[in-house]
């Protein structure tokens, strides 16, 4: 694996838009056991459908929000809420920021 | 090879205490903290400030490092004296500072390569077969490639374990298929191009975080994708039908009379393409000519008296 594929095209999916997960698809797709998608689940972090866990069906977004959490836990040491809590807050802001460029470049004239 | 000051990277004095260095470090990680961090260099200080840490927290290795002396510069070209580290006891392992990624050559000549991966993202030796990581990177695609689809060709710092067991950072290009109707902020991944599994086992998986070069027209805001249209009083107030451009080509836009600048003329489902394509919006702006002749300062002269209008009044009709 990793030689230089300098002529094939690799084929890719956009994560967003992929289609509904099982459980066990995000656990694998993540690298992350059950139990710890049920805490994630449990704090909001991640909010499939579907009640029962063999019912949850995730959407395509579940996946960045877990594999950043995943690292946000790992590198500052914050626990699930508190992650979900920056998740939040960088979705606002990545918002705010794209607005804001856009509304700078009114005034341009 | 380039010596390192730890402390001005960690920004404390050389007698800071450990709290401080700790109470330091976990600062710069949050701020630098690359999915945190929009910072084009945030990652290269992420692990600067990491290494700095490894060093830095262990009171054995900052003594030995200390032993260096204070005279060296950031960036001075540096090597370990002989026998630098004698005397000096050193524990191995948790080097888990930032995201287990390899530490400079400088680090290295001085406290050896070994096992010091840390987190995640460190291969578990004792199982014989383990999944490969998965890596990630930021690719920056153009939003023509988002509206038709394009092929490029991305090169990739990529980190492997060499034959004699140490890992090594090559460059690696690939020719990815850039989806139509990706978004800023959305990831791709490629099944499979990650790190090599050990034993046998399957590769991880590579992600690529997709960012938009500035377009000098065009602003993208979520799926949404925006013009500037500049317009001139008149066709603001009487109603116009002005040419504009739009991504996929350019398109007659009618302007409905009593146009205020501001105002949002809607293309549905022009903005970038999906399943659920965004909308194209062109936002007026109104331009004012400059009057330079006689005849034109008139002109704007008998404007003024065909109206009772004070723009400063509360609102215009």
């Amino acid at each position: 694996m990793a030689e230089d594929n300098r002529n094939d095209i690799l084929q890719c999916e956009i994560i967003e838009t992929r289609r509904e997960m099982s459980l066990a698809d995000l656990c694998e797709v993540c690298t992350v056991t059950s139990e710890r998608v049920v805490q994630l689940v449990d704090e909001g972090l991640v909010e499939p459908k579907g009640r029962e866990p063999a019912e949850w069906r995730f959407s395509g977004r579940s996946v960045t929000r877990v594999v950043v959490a995943e690292r946000l836990s790992r590198d500052l040491r914050l626990n699930a809420a508190g992650a979900a809590l920056v998740l939040d807050l960088l979705d606002e802001v990545t918002q705010l920021r794209q607005r804001l460029l856009r509304l700078e470049q009114t005034d341009e004239y | 090879m380039e010596y390192r000051d730890y402390y001005k990277v960690m920004g404390v004095e050389r007698d800071a205490a450990q709290d401080e260095i700790k109470r330091a470090y976990r600062k710069l990680a949050r701020k630098y903290h690359p999915d945190v961090s929009k910072d084009a260099d945030a990652e290269q200080r992420f692990k600067e400030v990491g290494e700095a840490y490894a060093v830095l927290k262990d009171p054995e290795k900052r003594a030995a490092y200390d032993q260096l002396g204070a005279d060296w510069k950031k960036g001075q070209d540096f090597q370990p004296p002989p026998n630098w580290d004698q005397g000096f006891e050193f524990h191995g392992g948790d080097f888990a500072g930032g995201g287990g990624e390899e530490f400079s050559d400088f680090f290295e000549s001085l406290f050896g390569r070994g096992d010091f991966r840390g987190g995640f993202t460190r291969a578990d030796h004792r199982q014989s077969r383990t999944r490969g990581e998965d890596t990630f990177a930021r690719i920056v695609v153009d939003l023509e490639d988002s509206y038709r689809g394009a092929t490029r060709s991305i090169t990739l710092k990529h980190t492997e374990i060499g034959e004699d067991g140490r890992p090594r950072v090559r460059d690696r290009t690939l020719n990815v298929k850039i989806p139509k109707g990706v978004r800023p902020g959305q990831h791709i991944r490629l099944a499979k191009q990650g790190s090599v599994g050990v034993g046998g086992g399957a590769s991880g998986d590579l992600f690529l975080e997709i960012a938009f070069r500035p377009h000098p027209k065009f602003l993208v805001e979520g799926k949404d994708v925006y013009l500037n249209l500049r317009v001139a009083p008149w066709e603001a107030e009487l109603g116009a039908s002005v040419k504009t451009s739009t991504p996929t080509g350019d398109v007659s836009l009618t302007i409905p009379p009593h146009s205020k600048a501001g105002r949002k003329l809607r293309l549905k489902g022009r903005g970038l393409p999906g399943k659920e394509p965004g909308d194209f919006y062109a936002v007026l702006q109104i331009a004012l000519p400059r009057a330079g002749t006689d005849k034109q300062k008139t002109a704007y002269r008998e404007f003024a008296s065909a109206f009772d209008f004070d723009p400063r009044r509360d609102s215009e009709g």
